[in-house]
Parts: C-alpha cells; sequence; structure tokens
C-alpha cells in the first residue's frame, strides 16, 4: 500500500517518523553541548506528540501517559538537568571539534540504510505500514550510538544514551502501539535513575580527572606498559 | 507463592531499613541477617516446587518452574555467603580509610537492591519486567564498582554503565520485537508472558523471532560477557570492592544466561531449528578461546579471575546453544559450581589481596607461608576453576566435552586446547603467588574462609556424587529446556 | 493557440522576475529599518544599464562578448520549461528536471569562463568558488528533485506536478526533506546568504559578483537580468513542486488568471521568508559552505530514503 491511501494519522505518524531521524542526524553534527541538549529536547518533543497521535488515532488511553511520561522525563527534566550541569562547569563556550562532520553524517546515513535492511524481513511480512518506521527507529538507535562514538565530551554520551531509549520507546509505539503499562512504568523509572546516576557520575569524573573529556579516561588498559 | 512474595519483599525492605538507618557497626551483621531470611524463604520455596510443581502466580506475573528455582536457591545461598564474609572485609576497608560511613551505607543499600533486581528477574514472567529488572541490576552496582573513588575505579565504572546500558537498549529492541510478534497472534494483555508464549511458540513468525533472538543475545550478551562485549567485565571486577566482585561474577552472569536461555526456549519453538543455538555456540566458543588466551597476559589477580569468568561463561553458552540433554544438564552444572567456586575465589583473592597491600600478581607471593589458610584456598579453588576432577567443574566439562563430540566432534579439540591454554594460563600466575619468597613484612589477616570452605565443599561433592534430589533437580530442568532427560 | 500561451508564459517569467527582486530589496530594507526604495527600481536600473555604452577590455576574446546572452538565453530557456501559471503546455515535452539543471549548468558554465576571460585575479577567483560550491550543490539539487520524481514515477515537471495535484492534500515525509535541501541548494546556487552576500562590496568576500566585475553596460543588464530569473526560477520549482495548488491545469482565462495569483501569492511567502534568513544569518566562511551542501545532500539523500522506506509499496 502507498502513503497516499492512508489516512491522515498514518502520513502525520510517518512524518513524525522522518523528523525523529532528522533529529538524530542534526545531532550527530552538534559541536556545542547547549545545542545539542537542545536538539534533544526537541526529539523528545516531537516523540510525545507521535505518542499523543497514536493514542488519539487508535483511542488507546495508556499511551496519553507515555506520551505525559516522556514529555516530563525527555523533555523537561534530563535536559534540565543536563543544561545545568554543562553550566555549572562551564562547558557551554568549548565547541568540540568533531574530526570530519560530513563522514560522520554519511556513516549516519549507511546506518539507516543498514537497518532498513535488517528489518526487511519485517516490514515484507506485515500489513500495516506504521511497521516501516520500525526501520527509522532501530536507525534512531544505531545513530544514538554513533552519537556516543563520534563525540567525546560525556554530556554528549548521555545524550546519545538518552537518544537510544527515544529510539526504543518510538519502536514501542510504532509496531506495537505502546508495551504494557507496567513496563513502561518500569523502563521510565531506569531511565529516570540512569539519569540521577549520570549527573552524579560528571561529578565524579569531574573531580577525578579534572575535564569531562572521556578520551582522558584511559588508565585501564591491556597494553604493556 | 506467598515464599516468592516474601523473598522479594525481604530485600525491598533491606533498601529502605539500610537507606534510613545508615552505617553503623552492626550494618554488616543486618545484612547477613536479612540474607539468611532470604536463603530461608528460597529453601521454602524450592521445597514447594520440588512437591507441587510450576507455581504461577494469580495474574500469571510470576513464575517459578524447576528452571528458575535453583537458581534462585543458588543465589540466595551465594547472597549469604558473600555478605558473611563482607561484613568483616567491609569494617577492615573501612579501617584502613579507604571507606567511609556514606559509602559504606550506600554499599549496603544497593547490595540488597542488587539482590532484588536478581530475584525480580528470576521469578517474573513478564519479558518485559525481565529487562526492567537486569538494567536495575545494573543500575544498582554502577555506583558500587566506582565505591573507591580512584581515577581507575571511576573510569571502571563509567566503562561499565555505558558498555552495559547500551547493550542492553538492544535487549530491550529484541523484547519490543518478541511482543511485536505475540501481539501478531493473540491479544496483548498476555502477550509478553513467557509461559503464554512458551505455549504457543509454534504459531509465532520465526522471521520476525530471529532478528529479535540476534537482538536479545547481543544485549543480554553484554551483561554475560560474551567476547567482543566484555570489555567491561574485567574493569568492573577489579576495580570494585571484592563482595562486588563475587556477586557480580557469582550471579549477575548467570541471570543474563538464565534471561539469553529463557529467550531462546521461545525461538526454539518457533523456528523449529537450532539457529539460536548455531549463534550461542559461536559467540560462547569464541569467549572461550579468547578468554582463555588472555589470561595468560593479566598483571592484575582479578582481572585474571575475570577473564577465567569470562572463559567459564563461553563455555555455558556453548553448552546451552548445542542443546540436547545432556548438553544442557551439563550447563545448570556448571552454572551451579563455576557460580560457588568463583565467588569463593574472589573471597580468597579478597583477602590475599589485603595481606599483601595491592592487587598486583608480581608482588603478591608466599602465600601459604604467611596465612596457610588463604594460600590453600587460593590453590584448591584454582585447581578447582581450572577442571581439576574431583572437583564439579571437571564433571560439567566433562560433560560437555561428552555432547561436543557426540553432535560437533570437529569442535571438541578447540575446547579441550583452551581449557589446556586456561589451565596454563591460571597456574603460571598462581604458582608463585601462593609459593613464592614471601616478601618483607607481610602479616596475616584476620579472614573468615567459612564461606571459602562451605563453598569448595560443596563443589567437590557435586563433582564426586551429585545427591539424588539436585539430580532430579536438574533433570527436570533439562526436561524444561531441551525437551527431554539425559539418564 | 496553446504555444502562444507558452510564449506569453515565458515572457512574462522574465517580465516578473525584477519585480521579485524589487519586493525582495523592500522587505529586506525594512526589515533592517532602512528607506526601502520603490519596487520597480530594478526595472529603472537595468534600464539605464541598457543604455549605457559597455565598456570591454583590450584583451577579451568572443567569450566575453557573447557569454551575456548565451547566459541570458539559456536562462531564458530554462524559465520556459517551468510551469509558472499553467501546466501541460506544449513545452511539457521538454520539461525534463534533468534539461533544466543541464540549462543552469550551461549557463554557470559560460558565466565562469567570462570571469576567467579577462585574466583579473579577481574573476578567477570568483568562477573557481562558483565551480566548486556547484559541484557539491548539483548533487544535492538532483537528490531532491529525484525525491519527486521517484514519487510520480517520472522526471517530466509537468507530469510529476500534475501528478502531486491529483493526489491531494498527502503528508509526505519524502517532500519534507525534499523541500528543505532544496531551498539549502537554491540559497547557495543563487548566491544569497549565508553562501554569498549578493550586496557585498569586498571583492576578496565575492562569489557571483566576482565573475562579472568587469562587465557594463547592457552586458550587465543582461548578466543581472539573467541571475534575478534564476532566483524567481528556483521560488517558481520550490512553490510549484511542493505547494502545486492554484495552477490552472484547463486554458480558460479564469484558470490562468488564477493561477498567476498563486504563484505572486507564493513567490511573495518565500520572498519574506528568505529576507527573514537573510537578514538573521551571516555569510559563512568558504570552507564552511562544503559542511552546508553536504546537508543539503544529507537531506536529499534522507528524503530518497524515507520514501523508500516509509512511503514505498512493497
Amino acid at each position: 500500500m502507498n502513503i497516499e491511501q492512508q489516512d491522515f494519522y498514518t502520513q502525520a505518524i510517518l512524518s513524525m517518523a522522518a523528523l525523529i531521524g532528522l533529529a538524530s542526524f542534526l545531532m550527530l553534527g552538534q559541536g556545542r553541548l547547549l545545542r545539542l541538549i537542545f536538539v534533544f529536547a526537541l526529539q523528545g518533543l516531537l516523540l510525545t506528540m507521535t505518542a499523543a497521535l497514536s493514542a488519539y488515532s487508535l483511542n488507546n488511553h495508556h499511551l496519553y501517559i507515555s506520551a505525559g511520561l516522556t514529555l516530563v522525563l525527555k523533555v523537561m527534566f534530563i535536559p534540565w538537568m543536563l543544561r545545568r550541569q554543562v553550566l555549572a562547569m562551564h562547558m557551554n563556550r568549548d565547541v568540540e571539534a568533531l574530526e570530519n562532520k560530513t563522514l560522520v553524517m554519511l556513516g549516519g546515513a549507511s546506518l539507516m540504510v543498514f537497518s532498513y535492511y535488517v528489518l526487511h524481513p519485517i516490514v515484507q511480512s506485515s500489513s500495516t505500514i506504521m511497521v516501516n518506521a520500525l526501520a527509522v527507529s532501530l536507525s534512531v538507535v544505531l545513530l544514538g550510538m554513533l552519537l556516543m562514538i563520534s563525540h567525546r565530551q560525556a554530556v554528549a554520551h548521555v545524550v546519545g544514551f538518552m537518544s537510544i531509549e527515544n529510539g526504543l520507546f518510538f519502536a514501542a509505539i510504532v509496531a506495537t502501539n505502546g508495551m504494557p503499562m507496567v513496563v513502561e512504568l518500569g523502563i521510565a523509572f531506569d531511565v529516570l535513575v540512569a539519569a540521577v546516576l549520570f549527573g552524579i557520575f560528571f561529578f565524579h569524573i569531574r573531580t577525578s580527572i579534572d575535564s569531562l573529556d572521556v578520551d582522558r579516561l584511559n588508565r585501564l588498559n591491556e597494553v604493556d606498559q | 507463592m506467598i515464599a516468592a512474595y516474601v523473598l522479594l519483599l525481604i530485600p525491598f525492605l533491606g533498601i529502605v531499613f539500610f537507606g534510613l538507618t545508615g552505617h553503623r557497626d552492626d550494618t554488616g551483621k543486618v545484612n547477613i541477617g536479612l540474607n539468611t531470611l532470604s536463603f530461608l524463604a528460597s529453601l521454602w520455596l524450592a521445597v514447594k516446587v520440588l512437591n507441587i510443581g510450576s507455581l504461577y502466580s494469580a495474574d500469571q506475573a510470576f513464575l517459578i518452574d524447576s528452571f528458575n528455582v535453583y537458581l534462585i536457591m543458588l543465589t540466595a545461598f551465594v547472597g549469604l555467603t558473600t555478605s558473611i564474609f563482607s561484613g568483616p572485609y567491609m569494617a577492615h576497608e573501612k579501617e584502613l580509610g579507604k571507606l567511609n560511613d556514606r559509602r559504606l551505607k550506600l554499599y549496603y543499600s544497593m547490595y540488597q537492591g542488587f539482590m532484588l533486581a536478581m530475584y525480580l528477574v528470576l521469578t517474573t514472567n513478564n519479558m518485559g519486567v525481565m529487562w526492567v529488572a537486569m538494567e536495575g541490576a545494573t543500575l544498582a552496582t554502577v555506583l558500587l564498582v566506582s565505591l573507591y573513588r580512584t581515577p581507575e575505579s571511576i573510569e571502571a565504572a563509567w566503562k561499565y554503565f555505558i558498555l552495559c546500558g547500551v547493550g542492553i537498549a538492544q535487549a530491550l529492541f529484541g523484547t519490543i520485537l518478541l511482543y511485536y510478534a505475540a501481539v501478531q497472534i493473540g491479544d496483548s494483555e498476555h502477550a509478553l508472558l513467557w509461559s503464554v508464549l512458551y505455549e504457543n511458540a509454534d504459531k509465532l513468525n520465526p522471521d520476525i523471532l530471529k532478528i529479535a533472538f540476534v537482538f536479545l543475545l547481543i544485549g543480554y550478551g553484554t551483561k554475560i560477557g560474551l567476547v567482543p562485549l566484555h570489555n567491561w567485565l574485567p574493569d568492573a571486577h577489579s576495580e570494585g570492592p571484592t563482595p562486588m566482585s563475587a556477586v557480580l561474577s557469582g550471579l549477575l552472569l548467570n541471570d543474563a544466561l538464565y534471561a539469553v536461555v529463557r529467550n531462546k526456549m521461545l525461538v526454539d519453538g518457533a523456528t523449529q531449528n537450532n539457529s539460536a543455538g548455531l549463534l550461542m555456540m559461536g559467540f560462547g566458543l569464541l569467549s572461550f578461546l579468547v578468554a582463555a588466551v588472555f589470561l595468560h597476559r593479566q598483571k592484575d589477580i582479578k582481572r585474571l579471575f575475570s577473564y577465567s569468568s569470562i572463559e567459564h561463561m563461553g563455555i555455558m553458552t556453548f553448552a546451552f546453544g548445542m542443546g540436547g540433554p545432556l548438553a544442557t544438564f551439563a550447563a545448570l552444572l556448571h552454572m551451579t559450581v563455576h557460580s560457588l567456586t568463583k565467588s569463593a575465589i574472589f573471597v580468597t583473592v579478597g583477602h590475599a589481596a589485603q595481606v599483601a597491600g595491592t592487587q598486583d600478581i608480581k608482588k603478591i607471593r608466599g602465600l601459604i607461608k604467611t596465612q596457610p589458610k588463604i594460600g590453600w584456598g587460593l590453590l584448591i579453588g584454582t585447581v578447582a576453576i581450572a577442571g581439576f576432577p574431583p572437583f564439579g567443574v571437571f564433571t560439567s566439562e566433562f560433560l560437555v566435552l561428552l555432547a561436543t563430540m557426540h553432535d560437533y566432534p570437529w569442535l571438541a579439540p578447540l575446547l579441550l586446547l583452551g581449557i589446556g591454554i586456561a589451565f596454563a594460563g591460571l597456574f603460571r600466575h598462581i604458582q608463585p603467588m601462593v609459593f613464592g619468597e614471601q616478601p618483607e613484612g607481610q602479616m596475616p589477616v584476620k579472614a573468615n574462609l567459612w564461606p571459602v570452605m562451605i563453598h569448595l565443599g560443596l563443589v567437590l561433592w557435586l563433582g564426586l556424587a551429585i545427591p539424588d534430589f539436585l539430580a532430579n533437580w536438574f533433570s527436570q530442568a533439562t526436561l524444561l529446556i531441551s525437551g527431554s532427560t539425559p539418564l | 493557440m496553446t504555444w502562444l500561451l507558452a510564449i506569453f508564459q515565458t515572457l512574462l517569467f522574465v517580465a516578473l522576475a525584477p519585480l521579485l527582486a524589487g519586493w525582495l530589496k523592500w522587505c529586506k530594507c525594512h526589515l533592517q529599518n532602512r528607506q526601502a526604495p520603490s519596487l520597480l527600481q530594478p526595472y529603472r536600473d537595468l534600464l539605464k544599464l541598457t543604455r549605457k555604452q559597455p565598456v570591454v577590455a583590450e584583451h577579451a576574446s568572443w567569450i566575453f562578448t557573447r557569454a551575456p546572452y548565451i547566459i541570458f538565453s539559456a536562462i531564458v530557456l530554462a524559465a520556459s520549461i517551468v510551469p509558472l501559471i499553467a501546466v501541460d503546455l506544449p513545452t511539457a515535452a521538454i520539461a525534463d528536471v534533468i534539461v533544466l539543471v543541464g540549462f543552469f549548468a550551461f549557463a554557470r558554465f559560460f558565466l565562469a569562463l567570462a570571469g576567467l576571460d579577462i585574466g583579473t585575479a579577481f574573476g578567477g577567483m570568483g568562477s573557481s568558488r562558483e565551480m566548486t560550491i556547484s559541484s557539491i550543490a548539483e548533487p544535492a539539487m538532483l537528490m531532491a528533485i529525484f525525491t519527486l520524481t521517484m514519487t510520480a514515477s517520472t522526471t517530466n515537471l509537468s507530469f510529476a506536478i500534475i501528478h502531486v495535484l491529483n493526489e491531494g492534500l498527502v503528508l509526505r515525509p519524502s517532500f519534507v526533506f525534499a523541500l528543505f535541501a532544496l531551498m539549502l541548494v537554491a540559497i547557495a546556487e543563487t548566491g544569497r546568504i549565508p553562501v554569498d552576500n549578493p550586496d557585498t562590496h569586498l571583492e576578496l568576500t565575492m562569489i557571483h559578483e566576482a565573475m562579472i566585475l568587469e562587465y557594463s553596460g547592457r552586458h550587465l543588464a543582461l548578466i543581472e537580468w539573467a541571475s534575478q530569473v534564476k532566483l524567481m526560477l528556483y521560488g517558481v520549482l520550490i512553490a510549484n513542486i511542493f505547494f502545486p495548488w492554484g495552477i490552472a491545469q484547463s486554458f480558460s482565462v479564469q484558470a490562468l488568471a488564477h493561477g498567476l495569483l498563486a504563484i505572486i501569492g507564493k513567490l511573495a511567502v518565500l520572498a519574506i521568508l528568505l529576507s527573514i534568513s537573510e537578514t538573521l544569518l551571516a555569510k559563512m566562511r568558504l570552507f564552511r559552505v562544503q559542511e552546508y551542501l553536504s546537508f543539503a545532500y544529507l537531506l536529499g539523500l534522507l528524503g530518497m530514503l524515507s520514501h523508500i522506506i516509509l512511503e514505498a509499496s512493497r
């Protein structure tokens, strides 16, 4: 089936899928931490809107709760906490010189193609068109990992980690209209605790190596000294 | 079923209690008491399951069957003995000035938190809750790895957090795909319940499950310590406090393997061939061989034994992957004996490091002269883990070899080679440590080696003559997992 | 009859281009709190330039003197195939997207040669910069256009627009990406901020202006007019491909008038958006233009991937 034969909600959700993927790409190219956090919050907002739209079109009320949780956690709390840390440690002026932005972004595009290839059998066997967005969600997960690899700052690692969770939440909405409530609450709780732990970690790393540049954490290795 | 609820309630109360009261002189003893209660609850549960069969909770949220009940008992037992060891050990660390009250309060509450997460992984019937509990176990132990707040331990904890977090996210994707496959054939209310999925496994779409299993294996495999996802393991085990290394090696790795095997049972039902098992075999064999080789290069005693953990988890994954009753029985036995032996070794290693004042292998010498109990304990523990008869590890490795020679004879030489290399690697390091020249000023420390002796005694017993009820247990679990009994 | 209509459309295109440039300048001036010149000022400028005698350097070759006519003709031909107020005109048969890109390349080629012709340093610099930018911008533009053509299964602009019109209001992710990609490429190709400042007088920062530094009189008039038509071309492309409603599908006077009003409205809005972005952004350093254009290429690529992954039938 084609997109023009779908109803408006499906079209809107697929467009949101594309925009969420675009937000991941935008995060890949950001050198400034505050802008990175802002784009991450934007991705969370798009996710909330997708969840709310899905809840409205399928009449699935517990997706509203998930959307609310995402809004509070991923759009408000975590970006606020990260932003506060960045400003407190005066890192907002550092511009991370990414080695080769273009190459990283094209690598991201190839990851998108790869995730489409991996999920092709599932998408083939499905009757709904929404499952096409599963490929986008897997690519958001992979792009989150690419973000962690290509950036050196620990804050960027946390943003990458949280955007992996964004991709997984999106996968849950698209493929199965949300996980059972118990699991959703558990995952949200885990994300919250992880965020708090990251905050504690930044403090420890900063006091131990006096910067949040993770490349400097290199004392434990297998190489002969 | 009440036993299961009690089992989950005790650690939860423990967290609350330790969080409120902070660290006092008797906190170690309270910890031991809580773990004793948990062990008794698990015994009660085990007896019930042995008599009645599988237990389900009212809304099918919890499931206790023959596979997880013995793991629950094992978890409770190792948790208990480790807490017996950890009480005086942590008090000694506090005397040395490496820790303070606040950190010890965190340690004890997170110890109970970790136990709660482990019990939840083992008792839940809901695959999603299993994932949540796994992630919870990671989160509970992250701060414990960096308890000493040295730069190395912070680095190890960061590595642990990021690697395990990202890895487990893959497992969540696999769970979502599993849920998607389940929703295709039935209602979404019970779609994540393992028991329901197991009954209807043949109706699930095999392609989806195959892809889901890849993600699940990579995700939970990170927590098992499969090569090449193992990089966090040596660091986390060597930089954290010794009781932490004991429970991580003895319990967390087991529970991650349990999660993988539960998922494998579903996938096997759907695909009707052993494709999932082949993947597990590949990863298991790779971990086994790589870890055996890496054992030779280690300079830190705890890293040495953590690579040994990776090696043994490799064998177990390989055996579970092969399927078939003999290999499954061997793997279950191996889970038990490895858990007991490794935690005993880590306890001894902790004391050895305290005696020598360092974890560097080159600087630990002459343990048998300084404190014979520790020297002997280390020697016998290494002998046990390397696979010498008559210890239990020999029995299980022998059974794995038998099964390999039966199903995949061309892999048996690899296994033998790996076991030989690992043996050499362990002993070239242990020999000088136990028997070397005693350095100046090495004094014995106060050590309670009862946990070690009990564990090693159990392993010896299991190697010589497995008692009937245990053999029955393993048989029932093997029947559940592989569909037929070995005997 | 329809041939007359086609010629009329082309003439209208060419005639309205300076008005668009005047409107753009008017918006920018008002945003920057300056006194704006009248909307018809570009016509007066072109007229003034036509009356003056062109001054040609001694060792200029035939390329220098002929280039303005060649460039202008190529751009007018491009204008004839892009549907302005009506689709399905006789020129629709040659209205292929790749032909359009070819016309642009043809004009650009001669402009670059003209810049090199005299042998001044600034001309050569401008030409090399222009060719560098266009070598990265062209693939990006083609990627964006291919997204549209994959949806419509044809590279013919007219048929593609008719296809999009017939489907009604469909929210396509690939179109969102292609729209942004095309907007970014349009800014680069027409030499606006943030790629090139059209009002600059600093020669070392010029790209387009540097190539035409030596031109005067009617030659300069033709080249200026050509660049204004090019700007309008990109605007019409963006407006009519992605928001084609209002364009005339029949040839009645009512439909044509409707189409004319629609396109004027869309172009006016686009010009406002362009003036806002020109006021808010600063010109990028030259080496960063490659990042900007790679991002446009990436957006085009994402558009195509979105089409394949999200929209296409199995």
